[in-house]
């Protein structure tokens, strides 16, 4: 028998869903995903809003994260969907949450989403990174290097799986690639990395390809890009 | 000396970053230039323990409401970390303003067990700091210590420069003054510890002698200066200040990850090995209506999904049922969970148990028996009767409780392997109302630990059991409890003999700390990281016994090292219980009958103003004059 069931207590259905963009900032980038999870779980609860659980035995409140983060990355466009089960106005929604999110979250867009539109994670196609690199190397070297690398058909790179080492191509992963000087002559790489179901690159990986891990100052996640981006 | 810099560069190589970045939702970071007595709050295990004692917290509450006081927290670094910080130089910092421990007017260490000492040494060293007290001066932060394990300050006594013995809350506001006059006024580090000697619940170890027999054991503790007490005694707060609601919120999984609440503070059970239930007398329960208003106002502050009811024993607090019954009404459908984490067989009830299933998350229920036959439990003063230990497992099995953790100690005075092998019997028992109840899905969790005698406790002169026999012990247990649905977790002896040594030890066990950490040793209550052979080492380089401290009987007219420490419990109760003990004899709880241990003598100026029940002692009899219990 579960909590849920008791008499008077019965579980109310999500009436909304609402899709909130924010910003994981320089404090918070070595919070884990998870980490990051269970603090929005408390934040809303601070801010008081309706959410809905999930059924079962552990009862978890329903909302999803478009796309873990790894420690040591700022997020400047990230996305979340929570459900509630009473409507309130994204401007409700805003001014309940402001007062309440820690320094390093900041909260953008606020939009209402069907209930049953398909899930973040189903829609995510590709992620655009930022590194600013600590680095004398002139930018006309970083850029011959990519060249180099994107002109070759394939990358393959090792990588822990179960325990052990696997094999992949980082190559088919990466759809952009370019470094271009920062106000203060300093090295910044973008990079577009296929994020989808089927496959997902990481900045981190291709930065250690080109040999530039060691120089990495920042490193951002700029955008997520969706499939009804398009 | 900016730490921001260095750090982001360490971060990326250590595990767990964020137990080192700080800005956690109700953590309070001041203008450092406005306050004037800065306080360092030093824990020293890891942060996701750390985070978890809510007496570090009580205090940063206490120390940030002055406005001109600041209090921020350290914890110890991981061992990865550590390395890190070493090789580049980076100073031990506060998780706050990022300032370098070194910055701060007072450095004070929570100290709640006795493993923890070498990393008092190491976070010491790592801020930049002279780990003895006698290399410090006014130039660094005065270095003071508190909480459980300082019950016994001795083998501390060369690292500390004032111990604060009992409850802080009152008593880290006249410290604070004390820092801001002595501060004003440029005065010396010794003008400043004379000045906290007069303090009462302040122990200056350095204006104490200790001199000592031929054989080791101690002749006399006696006072070297005017300031300095004797007895040092401890210090408690008559009415528990308004609990933390701002609590702080962790970012990373602590070990406890829920809103803490002090339902009650002490217990008047007296389990005669127990040290909290000896030290934190008197009894002083938190009104019903406060709990309640506080957890409304934690749960708004803090957001957390999970309340726990803190106390050395939950079902005891005279109104939990009312109380449970209240937030599982209040918080009916918000997904609250409630934790009771010390529940008593005897006082845990059907209707507490229906108030718990509803909050939902039921991982596992536990109990502490502590023994297994009726006999050896009328020994440690726990008794509880087989057939009421199983009806209540058998309700909380009913009740969708897969697992039932039950805690035991081996090395009881006059315990037989007799006693053992009711352990194994017991668990079995427990295992099949399980099985009778939901099916082979039922699991029993032992934790069998040894019994660590412990200073301030009715066995104080008792000697720890022999490894040898703790080894057969343990193997007995292991041998007979390979079964399924039954897990058991015991404790490596060598780390007990360590707990043990250092508990009941006197100042001459400062070097062999101060050796052992030199040769890598801390972290000493980690098993990974307990490093046996450095002990060894510092103590055949001293010239000390381990065995001495740990395995020695020592008789009752010993004067012991802690003696000058007074907890408010009298010697001579304790050895009253420690004889009854030998006998068999049960005392029950002392909120029906006066035994007279001392505490109502100890603080009759702090009782006067309260009303007549309002610690759980029994009320005074004509004239004043209480009722004994061998008067009756």
């Amino acid at each position: 028998m579960n909590g849920d069931d008791l008499p008077g207590k019965a579980q109310e259905g999500p009436r909304q869903r609402l899709r909130i963009q924010f910003a994981k900032g320089e404090p918070l980038k070595y919070i884990s995903h998870l980490d990051l999870a269970r603090t929005w779980e408390r934040i809303f609860r601070r801010a008081g809003l309706p959410l809905a659980y999930s059924h079962g035995f552990t009862p978890r409140p329903r909302f999803q994260i478009a796309a873990g983060l790894p420690v040591g990355v700022i997020g400047r466009a990230e996305w979340l969907d929570v459900w509630l089960t009473e409507r309130l106005s994204p401007d409700e929604v805003r001014s309940r949450l402001q007062p309440v999110l820690p320094t390093g979250l900041e909260v953008g867009e606020i939009t209402e989403i069907d209930l049953t539109a398909p899930s973040l994670q189903s829609q995510l196609r590709a992620a655009d990174y930022r590194a600013v690199l600590r680095s004398q190397e002139p930018v006309e070297a970083i850029r011959a290097r990519i060249e180099e690398l994107l002109k070759s058909p394939t990358l393959l790179r090792r990588r822990r799986h179960k325990g052990g080492w696997q094999t992949y191509d980082l190559r088919p992963l990466i759809q952009s690639l370019s470094v271009q000087a920062g106000d203060d002559g300093e090295p910044m790489i973008d990079m577009r990395l296929q994020a989808s179901p089927q496959g997902a690159g990481r900045p981190d990986e291709v930065l250690d390809a080109l040999g530039l891990s060691w120089v990495l100052d920042r490193l951002e996640r700029t955008n997520l890009r969706f499939e009804f981006d398009k | 000396m900016k730490i921001d810099q260095g750090l982001d560069h360490l971060l990326r190589s250590v595990c767990k970053p964020g137990r080192y970045t700080g800005g956690e939702w109700n953590s309070i970071v001041k203008d450092w230039d406005r306050c004037d007595v800065r306080w360092a709050l030093a824990f020293p295990d890891i942060y996701e323990i750390g985070m978890s004692n809510l007496g570090l917290m009580i205090l940063y509450d206490q120390l940030n409401r002055q406005e001109s006081v600041l209090a921020e927290r350290v914890y110890a670094p991981w061992v990865d970390m550590e390395q890190a910080m070493r090789s580049s130089g980076l100073p031990l910092f506060s998780l706050e303003n990022r300032r370098p421990l070194a910055e701060f007017d007072v450095i004070g260490f929570s100290l709640p067990s006795e493993q923890l000492y070498t990393n008092l040494l190491n976070m010491l060293d790592l801020a930049g700091l002279p780990v003895l007290s006698m290399a410090r001066d006014e130039r660094h932060p005065l270095v003071v210590a508190g909480g459980e394990a300082v019950y016994n300050p001795e083998p501390l006594a060369d690292f500390v420069d004032a111990f604060v013995i009992g409850e802080g809350e009152e008593v880290v506001h006249e410290l604070t003054t004390a820092i801001r006059e002595v501060k004003q006024h440029k005065s010396s580090r010794e003008a400043l510890l004379r000045r906290l000697a007069e303090i009462q619940g302040v122990y200056v170890p350095r204006f104490y002698r200790v001199s000592y027999h031929d054989d080791g054991t101690v002749a006399e503790i006696q006072p070297t200066m005017a300031e300095a007490r004797l007895p040092v005694r401890k210090r408690i707060v008559a009415t528990l200040p308004p609990p933390v609601t701002r609590l702080i919120v962790p970012y990373l999984d602590i070990v406890h990850n829920r809103a803490n609440i002090e339902i009650q503070r002490g217990c008047t059970r007296g389990c005669r090995f127990c040290h909290a239930g000896m030290v934190y007398r008197p009894v002083r329960e938190r009104p019903v209506e406060e709990v309640l208003a506080a957890v409304e106002a934690i749960l708004r502050h803090t957001g957390f999904e999970e309340i726990g009811l803190l106390s050395l024993s939950s079902s005891d607090y005279s109104h939990i049922e009312r109380l449970v019954r209240e937030l599982v009404s209040r918080y009916q459908g918000q997904h609250l969970s409630i934790s009771l984490p010390s529940l008593r067989i005897e006082s845990v009830s059907v209707d507490l148990m229906d108030q718990l299933e509803a909050t939902g998350r039921r991982s596992s229920f536990t109990f502490a028996p502590e023994a297994a036959t009726e006999r050896l439990r009328r020994v440690i003063n726990k008794p509880i009767a087989d057939q009421d230990l199983l009806a209540v497992v058998e309700e909380v099995y009913r009740r969708g409780w897969k697992t039932v953790k039950l805690y035991f100690m081996i090395g009881h005075p006059t315990q037989t392997l007799d006693d053992v092998a009711a352990i194994a019997d017991l668990a079995h028992r427990v295992r099949a109302v399980g099985m009778r109840a939901i099916g082979p899905k039922a699991q029993v969790h032992l934790s069998v630990s040894t019994l660590v005698p412990k200073p301030h406790t009715p066995f104080q002169w008792l000697p720890l059991a022999d490894e040898a026999d703790i080894r057969t012990q343990q193997e007995y247990l292991r041998d007979h409890l390979r079964r399924p649905g039954i897990k058991l977790n015991w404790h490596n002896p060598q780390e007990t003999l360590l707990e043990a040594v250092l508990a009941r030890g006197d100042r001459r066990l400062g070097s062999v700390i101060y050796r052992a950490w030199q040769l890598g040793a801390r972290f000493d209550g980690w098993s990974d990281q307990f490093k046996i052979e450095a002990w060894r080492q510092a103590f055949y380089e001293t010239g000390l016994v381990p065995d001495f401290y740990a395995r020695r009987p020592r008789p009752l007219d010993e004067v012991l090292p802690w003696d000058h420490i007074d907890t408010g419990v009298t010697k001579r109760y304790l050895a009253q219980e420690y004889e009854a003990s030998l006998r068999g004899e049960v005392r029950p709880d002392c909120r029906e009958q006066c035994y007279a241990c001392g505490i109502l003598a100890a603080f009759a100026r702090e009782r006067q103003a309260l009303l007549e029940r309002a610690w759980g002692c029994p009320p005074l009899q004509h004239h004043g004059v209480r009722r004994e219990a061998h008067e009756r």
